[in-house]
């Protein structure tokens, strides 16, 4: 149906080229979307998928590359000439103000209801919306959007997408519309999709579960570190090939994996089935685990929850049992007032204080001078303030942070982002040593490589545990198909 | 010269300019007829708004929204039921002492209670425990006033070496704070909470307990005062404590700690406190006996 002559691409964009930085979000990305047809966009965390979606509805200008729309190409194109152009966008993260209700958040996202009566317009636009595609949905446009679930809140945030108010929409994108919908609410959804497909408009749908991809979509395109890999008619992937587009070759391990014999053993730590249901966690002395699956599945949750289960919010022992590597610098990590060197003590200060309760200032400066040679911290002096060192360099700070403490487990929160990758082979290099030693590591990645250096790997889909891998098991591939075989299932 | 610049760039030397400045303007202005009562005055006056701001500093420290409005309270009832235990006996000081710092712990302890049990911000925490505690300040002393023992009431009112004793006392106090901050990790934890509550829980940090150690301390340091306040002014009165709350948060602000929490700061303290001193005193100058033991 594509080779029609007469008939324009709703949008093209033609190689963009994004960077934040050093990292090349988008690297060369060429798509092209047709009236009337469901285009799948899949690929691992940090693939580009977010990015090209922010490029197509304008959010984000690419650096280089052009945009047309209707076969001319557009000059300035911006939010508002993607919205003129009928290309709405449904966000992952939700965007509706909590504090209007259905028909005042109708009204934020359509401009054009003015005048007198706008809000009975309005109620009867987005209830007439959420009837079409959830017929029986049971939602008072009437009340505040606080007072909706998730699941609620989604649907009319989709539904508003799908108004037709003053502009005619050709183009809706759906990033993870499902996430937050049960079995039965995604089947209308995705039936919706088909039919106003069906009617002449276009889709773009992004998800994770690969089932709804394969049988809503017409093509599907595979994207992987900021390229177009793959791009095909949906009828001639299957799960199986679709995996195999997204994951990247396997690169050479130099490391040989040791699989303990932990039958019989005392775990260090253990945690019961999360929200009850998928497979517990046990960590035995000596491991290094990861924590795999797509980003924001609960491996964060898990990691809090390991932690603050061990320790005490009234006392604090001498002998720490676990100790917290934050990747959330600004959440959860750096005291921003402090110098290198306070940051850096601060989990060890039991170990540093003398009789009498002083702190040993000599024994704090050679445990930050030991640091910051041990992993090279860009700094001339550990007393410089913490906010005055690169992001990596803030980080291999919060590492040094936990490594300094005599604790037999450390958790680790993402802890490599912005680190650069000289840093990060020596880093693997302490882990390896330390874990040698007896400590064990709960390590969660939401890179790849990171997580097949582990030597056993728990893999998380929904807040829940689906699968463990294990020594030579632990591979791209598999942690892959594990990260959708609990969606599927 | 490094030193004067390193100097220049703490927080709270400014404060002792402000304060030596008023002074001496002070000084020129009376032409220095009562420089030395002025400035035993004043000191005296200093000392007690440190003893409630130190305690006040370590709960600013905390972090944003953490504040003792319970201290005039505290320090009330700590000094009426300190002065009708003594009951004028000079061999009961000690052990009044150590009732006035008990009811400081008791008040730390509903304090906390408050805040973390009912989960209320400690702003409104503070402010109904203050009432609760006025209100069995009002039910003990019942419009009583009783003196405090001679020994006591000659020790607060009087200077050893031209400067007064309360002002000794409440440097002792300055100096233990000050060690207690800088060089304990005590001290570390509630700089760390004040900056990042979340990250310090997650640096092994029991929060709960160090700040429940917080309230304690104010509010003990609350009552010490109170308790010296009113021995020093003849006897306790149920408003003694109304012109401390104000003050407390004052001089720990204007000293150099932030507001927002995490960074405190002793010596700007007594700076703030008598650079304040003096101009009080300047407004009122042929006034140098205290004006609590005249009522």
């Amino acid at each position: 149906m594509t080779d029609e002559p007469q008939r324009h691409a709703v949008i093209e964009v033609a190689d963009a080229r994004v960077s934040f930085g050093a990292v090349k979000a988008l690297d060369g990305v060429s798509v092209k979307i047709m009236p009337g047809e469901c285009v799948g966009l899949v690929g691992h965390n940090g693939a580009g998928k977010s990015t090209i979606v922010n490029v197509i509805n304008g959010g984000l200008t690419p650096h280089s590359g052009t945009i047309s729309l209707s076969g001319t190409a557009a000059v300035r194109y911006g939010i508002g000439t993607a919205r003129a152009n009928g290309v709405r966008c449904v966000f992952q993260e939700l965007s509706l103000c909590p504090n209007l209700t259905v028909i005042e958040n109708t009204r934020i996202m359509h401009q054009t209801l003015t005048g007198w009566g706008w809000r009975r317009r309005a109620a009867a636009i987005i209830g007439a919306k959420l009837d079409e595609i959830f017929p029986g949905h049971g939602i008072d446009v009437a009340s505040p959007v606080s007072h909706l679930s998730i699941a609620e809140r989604q649907m009319v945030e989709i539904a508003t997408a799908f108004s037709h108010v003053a502009q005619p929409v050709r183009l809706v994108i759906l990033d993870e519309p499902t996430s937050s919908l049960d079995a039965s609410l995604a089947t209308q959804l995705l039936a919706y999709v088909r039919s106003f497909v069906a009617a002449g408009g276009s889709v773009i749908l992004i998800s994770h579960i690969l089932g709804e991809i394969l049988t809503t979509s017409d093509r599907i395109i595979v994207m992987k570190d900021g390229r177009v890999v793959a791009e095909r008619p949906a009828t001639e992937f299957d799960e199986h090939s679709l995996v195999a587009a997204m994951g990247s070759v396997v690169k050479g391990r130099d490391i040989a994996k040791t699989i303990k014999p932990t039958h019989g053993l005392q775990p260090l730590l253990t945690a019961a089935e999360r929200r009850g249901k998928g497979l517990s966690f046990q960590a035995f002395s000596g491991e290094i685990i990861g924590l795999a699956g797509l980003g924001g599945h609960g491996q964060t949750d898990m990691l809090v929850d390991l932690y603050l289960s061990h320790t005490s919010n009234w006392m604090n022992g001498r002998a720490p049992r676990v100790t917290f590597v934050a990747g959330d610098r600004a959440l959860n990590g750096v005291f921003p007032l402090w110098s290198i060197l306070k940051n850096l003590s601060i989990a060890h200060l039991s170990g540093l204080s003398r009789r009498g309760g002083l702190l040993d200032d000599t024994g704090e400066a050679a445990l930050g001078q030991s640091w910051k040679d041990r992993i090279e911290i860009r700094t001339p002096d550990v007393d410089n303030p913490i906010l005055s060192l690169s992001g990596g360099n803030q980080q291999k700070v919060l590492f040094a942070r936990a490594l300094a403490t005599p604790a037999p487990a450390v958790l680790m929160d993402d802890p490599m982002r912005g680190v650069d990758i000289g840093t990060k082979q020596e880093v693997y290099a302490i882990l390896r040593d330390e874990a040698h030693k007896g400590r064990t590591f709960v390590w969660y990645s939401t890179e790849m490589d990171e997580v097949c250096l582990c030597d056993r790997v728990y893999v998380f889909n929904n807040g829940a545990i689906v699968a463990e891998l294990k020594g030579e098991d632990v591979t791209e591939k598999n942690i892959l198909a594990a990260s959708f075989m609990g969606a599927a299932a | 010269m490094t030193r004067l610049a390193s100097l220049v760039r703490r927080p709270w030397i400014w404060s002792f300019v402000a304060a030596l400045t008023v002074w001496a303007a002070t000084i020129l202005f009376t032409g220095g007829a009562s420089t030395v009562g002025l400035s035993q005055a004043a000191l005296t006056f200093a000392a007690f708004s440190i003893l409630v701001g130190i305690g006040q500093m370590f709960v600013i420290t905390l972090g944003p929204g953490n504040i003792d409005l319970c201290v005039p309270a505290t320090m009330t009832l700590a000094g009426t039921v300190a002065l009708k235990f003594m009951n004028v006996d000079n061999s009961m000081i000690l052990p009044g002492l150590i009732v006035a710092i008990g009811i400081g712990v008791a008040v730390g302890i509903g304090n906390y209670a408050l805040i973390k049990l009912l989960q209320i911000p400690p702003i409104i925490a503070t402010l109904s425990m203050s009432f609760i505690v006025q209100s069995t300040a009002i039910w003990t002393n019942r419009g009583l006033r009783i003196k405090p023992p001679e020994v006591l009431a000659k020790f607060t009112t009087e200077t050893t070496a031209g400067i007064p004793n309360v002002a000794f006392v409440a440097l002792v106090l300055s100096v233990l704070a000050f060690i207690l901050l800088q060089k304990t990790v005590y001290g570390r934890w509630i700089a760390a909470i004040g900056q990042s509550i979340r990250a310090a829980r997650m640096a092994g940090i029991p929060v709960d307990g160090t700040r429940f150690i917080t309230y304690i301390l104010c509010a003990v340091l609350a009552a010490i005062c109170g308790y010296l306040l009113a021995s020093f002014s003849g006897g306790a009165a149920l408003n003694m404590g109304s012109e401390y709350l104000l003050m407390s948060i004052a001089v720990v602000v204007i000293g150099g700690t932030a507001v927002a929490g995490g960074d405190s700061n002793v010596p700007g303290i007594w700076g703030r406190r008598c650079s304040c001193s003096w101009s009080c005193r300047c407004s009122t100058p042929t006034a140098p006996a205290p004006e609590f033991g005249s009522s």
